[in-house]
């Protein structure tokens, strides 16, 4: 019961903190929410497969993409909804067309299905609607979307949290170590896979349709932009993408270290981010959560 | 940049300042900067300096930026009505070509640094990004570098945002308008060749063409559109010769521009009019074309006469070592130089400045500008090369609009 | 027709030429190297500063350059790739380590390129003369781009099929694990293949720098289309790299004239995925 109610503290909290913070506070939390969501949907998929996505911002841009499309001829939930339902059928007519895909050959492909899309969406735009950018006039301000992110990445983290003590989780696990062998052990590889893909890719959906009031305009430059692809990740390989709280604990710090240096080093951003993300990969090759165990682990060790 | 030009002693400064504390105390909010201890104006901008748009951003936008910054320091700061001057303090962010960024970098400019004014990014999706938190901050926002037809709207969402590019339309008008007299004159045939990017810029601008071209009575025979990653024009360019077109149009950006023209070199495509998208009016355009601009068409452009913009352009090259392009730079200093007025008019209250803005009529490069709802109208809308400047051709029948010489010299 | 062929071969010349560098450093060295085409931009300005500064013609720079590329890729490769190469256990575990320390590499490059060149459209003319080929019309820079990539393509292939040295170097492609066991020191010849992509990207980024406009963060996209035309051609096979960057360029080039110039990236992608879907190994790779 105690990790229940200290869980509902803290969303609580988070909750409330618009209501202190300037807008600028709220925009923080807002990328920063959203990228914590991003990444733990990411890993939701790619952490037991090992299965490393850059599609990821295929799904966000769609997402994004619905709600510029039909916010103004739908009432905004229901925009949402048909977003998730877009997300959904892509993500299984993708999914079912390449999981027999492994290794690099999907983290290409993955690459590939967001230009795809992006390359698809924009000829749609000038040859038959002959609209590029996209105007969304939604009453939302920053903390208005920030709560539904909130929202979105506790959904998500339960989803986690109930997985993880499913049958399924198992499964998952064993097709991340070996394929082959979780086939003959009798677990439905494909169709645990296709699921995984298909919910992370929703909900990852589900994010840019959130986001995207906040751009006012949109085109597929700015939501098909791969940099988040990218970050997305980085983010979740950091904190580890095999745990549950992985890949919010690599999204906090970098996610706020982007911000420090954009803010206090704006000319020599690339280099020192650069530097630092070179570094990580030396110092926490594993993920900071397996780093903070083993040194947890190496501390009782001498304690003993 | 911090040099100490605080005066002293003006009482009435003093009590304007606590009277503005005491309203600020007020409302609820602490800012950064009070009034009677002021030593400096805070300015902030967010600008791509990397990523996708930082070429464009840093022809247009950022120079001016720095070099209006640097003029008004080396007089002594910014004219305030009661004639002291305090000079301006830059903080500067990078929104490195994302959505996301450039909108947080202006929450933070607005709420976290509480800069006094804010200067805005370049692009159009990047200023409608921004245009919400502006109005809502009550920040005038003086959008330079965005073309959009749908400036009137944007002015009635949002009354405190001021246009200075004008929209596709205006461009592609102004362009059909002289083909037409061209054609009427005998020089080119009724058919017309088009391509365009596959993105904002490129279809406001082919979307208002194609009516305006077809009332000017022409046929367009090829018109299609090409992603932004293009790089090989070679099959593009062959269609359009093979269309019989005497007038080829891009609606392009930089990197297009410059592959089309070398391109068209190499294919020997010699159409009477040659008309390219952004980049044409760019300095660098003289070497790209191996010296042959002479006769191509752009965007834009200058009154080779005009003493002001003449001068405009020297100090440019003088302090930043480079020129600036003919098209949008001069839009973008002319809006800081309206800022500039206003300030010294009426003092740094936004709300005052905005309206200052929008109803005074100032004295910049462009000669005497008074925005029309919010919106600058007195655009070059096309040139052409004619012996080494790019001479504004419309409107036609506005003062020092050159004459159109066609058709183009062939490639060497 | 023929005309767009020559026009198609000529520009899959460009891909195919940045694409075999990271085909070696991919498939031999196993370095996933998302920086590769900021190693290449960093070759495109150093072309532009010897040629706008001191007057060297691009063609003549090729002989800097090109070395310092392959300098450049030789350091980093003994800075940042060996640590990874030696704790890795497995391949997987260096792909995922060598994207992210060469993604951490790309924005480095960029930053540096940034701070000295910053944020230009830059672009000079070299060679843009008309190159009559049977009654099809090309330029010159381009179609020297397509020459390079024969030429290198050529000798290197001749030295991985004929010489020692080669043979070591497929031996590692083809099993990392067990090259040691027969004497090959996995380390100095994945290094070897790594400095080897590095300068065939450096004299990528020469010959682009003749004809196209690029700036200090258009890296990526030269990355990422040598990164499907090596999937497609199969990692670690020249030839492949080969084959699939002339196939691209044709297949853009016949898109733009009989379909649609808008559909020609969509297009690539298509094929792209098309055929890691039915020969996920690529054109040239062996089955796994």
């Amino acid at each position: 019961m105690k990790p229940f109610l200290f869980g509902l503290l803290v969303i609580g909290l988070l909750a409330w903190a618009p209501l202190v913070l300037n807008d600028y506070g709220t925009g923080l939390l807002l990328g920063l929410t959203g990228y914590a969501t991003l990444a733990t949907a990411w890993a939701m998929f790619s952490g037991p497969t090992r299965y490393v996505s850059l599609a990821t911002v295929a799904f966000f841009g769609i997402g994004a993409y619905t709600v510029a499309v039909l916010s103004e001829t739908l009432p905004y939930p229901l925009v949402l909804v048909v977003a998730a339902l877009i997300g959904l059928s892509v993500s299984l007519v993708v999914g079912l067309a390449t999981l027999r895909l492994a290794g690099v050959y999907f983290v290409i492909f993955s690459f590939g299905l967001a230009e795809l899309v992006r390359q698809t969406v924009t000829w749609y735009e000038v040859n038959v609607t002959g609209t590029l950018g996209r105007y969304i006039f939604l009453p939302l301000e920053a903390r208005h979307i920030y709560w539904q992110l909130l929202a979105l990445l506790v959904l998500t983290l339960l989803i986690g949290i109930y997985m993880r003590k499913s049958r399924i989780w198992l499964a998952l696990v064993a097709v991340g170590d070996d394929e082959v062998a979780a086939r003959h052990a009798g677990v439905d590889v494909t169709r645990t896979k296709l699921a995984l893909f298909a919910l992370s890719a929703t909900i990852i959906t589900l994010v840019g349709a959130i986001q995207a009031p906040r751009w006012t305009y949109v085109e597929p430059t700015i939501v098909f932009n791969p940099t988040i692809s990218f970050l997305t990740l980085v983010m979740a390989l950091l904190g580890g993408a095999g745990k549950l709280w992985g890949p919010i604990v690599g999204a906090i710090p970098l996610f706020l270290l982007f911000e420090w240096l954009s803010a206090n080093f704006p000319n020599h951003y690339s280099i020192i981010l650069g530097g630092i993300f070179i570094l990580i990969v030396f110092a926490v090759p594993n993920g900071i959560l397996a780093r903070l165990e083993t040194l947890g682990q190496r501390r009782k060790g001498e304690a003993q | 940049m911090r040099t100490k030009s605080f005066k002293s002693g003006t009482w009435i400064a003093r009590a304007m300042g606590a009277l503005g504390l005491a309203a600020t105390v007020s409302a609820g909010a602490f800012t950064a900067v009070q009034a009677q201890d002021r030593t400096s104006v805070r300015i902030g901008y967010a600008v791509s300096a990397t990523g996708p748009n930082a070429g464009g951003a840093n022809m247009t936008v950022t120079p001016n930026y720095e070099l209006w910054v640097n003029e008004v320091n080396a007089k002594g700061g910014l004219a305030l009505p009661d004639g002291s001057r305090l000079p301006i303090e830059v903080t500067a962010y990078d929104d490195r070509s994302s959505a996301e960024e450039v909108v947080r970098a202006v929450e933070r400019l607005a709420t976290q640094d509480k800069v006094d004014l804010i200067l805005p990014p370049w692009g159009t999706g990047f200023n409608l990004a921004v245009a919400p938190l502006m109005a809502r901050h009550g920040y005038p926002h003086l959008a330079g570098a965005a073309v959009t037809d749908k400036a009137p709207d944007f002015v009635k969402r949002w009354d405190t945002s001021f246009w200075f590019m004008g929209g596709g339309h205006d461009y592609a008008t102004a362009l059909a308008s002289v083909l037409q007299s061209a054609k009427a004159d005998g020089k080119i045939n009724n058919k017309i060749a088009m391509i365009s990017v596959a993105d904002g810029f490129g279809i406001d601008l082919v979307k208002a063409a194609r009516p305006s071209f077809e009332e000017a009575g022409f046929e367009i025979e090829y018109d299609k559109s090409f992603p932004p990653g293009t790089s090989d024009f070679s099959t593009i360019l062959s269609e359009a010769k093979a269309s019989g077109a005497d007038t080829f149009v891009a609606f392009s950006y930089p990197p297009h521009t410059f592959a089309l023209t070398k391109q068209a070199q190499v294919a020997s495509y010699n159409p009477s009019v040659f008309y390219l998208g952004v980049g044409a009016g760019f300095p660098v355009y003289k070497n790209i074309s191996g010296g042959q601009m002479e006769g191509v068409m752009s965007l834009g452009g200058i009154d080779p006469n005009n003493a002001a913009n003449a001068e405009y352009r020297q100090r440019h090259e003088e302090v930043l070592g480079r020129a600036p392009d003919y098209w949008g730079s001069v839009l973008i200093y002319a809006s800081l130089q309206m800022l500039e007025e206003a300030i010294a008019r009426v003092g740094l209250d936004r709300a005052a400045i905005a309206k200052e803005l929008s109803t005074g009529t100032f004295d910049t490069v462009l000669g005497e500008t008074k925005l029309e709802d919010n919106q600058l109208r007195n655009i070059w809308w096309a040139g052409q090369w004619q012996d080494g400047e790019f001479v504004a051709l419309s409107p036609e029948d506005r003062a020092g609009a050159g004459t159109v010489q066609l058709p183009k010299p062939a490639w060497q | 027709m023929f005309e767009h062929l020559i026009n198609g071969l000529v520009l899959g010349g460009t891909y195919a030429l940045v694409a075999m560098g990271l085909t070696l450093q991919y498939g031999i060295a196993r370095i996933m190297n998302l920086s590769f085409g900021d190693t290449v931009i960093a070759a495109a300005f150093a072309a532009y500063v010897l040629f706008t500064a001191l007057g060297l013609s691009p063609l003549l720079s090729l002989l800097i350059v090109v070395p310092a590329g392959f300098a450049f890729s030789y350091g980093i490769f003994s800075l940042i790739m060996r640590p990874l190469v030696r704790r890795s256990a497995n391949s997987e575990a260096l792909e995922v380590d060598s994207i992210l320390a060469t993604f951490g590499l790309l924005f480095v490059i960029q930053g540096v390129l940034l701070v000295l060149f910053g944020g230009n459209f830059t672009s000079y003319s070299y060679l843009n003369v008309p190159v009559d080929i049977l009654g099809a019309v090309v330029a010159l820079n381009r179609l020297s781009a397509l020459i390079l990539a024969a030429v290198l393509g050529g000798a290197l292939v001749l030295l991985l099929m004929r010489t020692r040295w080669g043979l070591r170097m497929r031996a590692v492609a083809i099993s990392a694990s067990s090259a040691p066991l027969v004497g090959i020191n996995v380390i100095q010849t994945s290094r070897m293949a790594f400095a080897i992509g590095g300068a065939l990207a450096a004299s990528g980024g020469v010959v682009i720098s003749m004809y196209q406009t690029f700036t200090v963060t258009s890296g990526v996209v030269f990355t990422m289309k040598a990164l499907i035309v090596v999937i497609m051609g199969g990692k670690g096979s020249l030839p492949g790299a080969l084959a699939a960057g002339l196939i691209l360029g044709l297949v853009e080039t016949f898109v733009a004239a009989y379909i649609d110039p808008g559909l020609t990236l969509a297009s690539t992608y298509l094929i792209f995925l098309a055929l890691l879907l039915l020969r996920p190994s690529g054109l040239f790779g062996k089955a796994s």
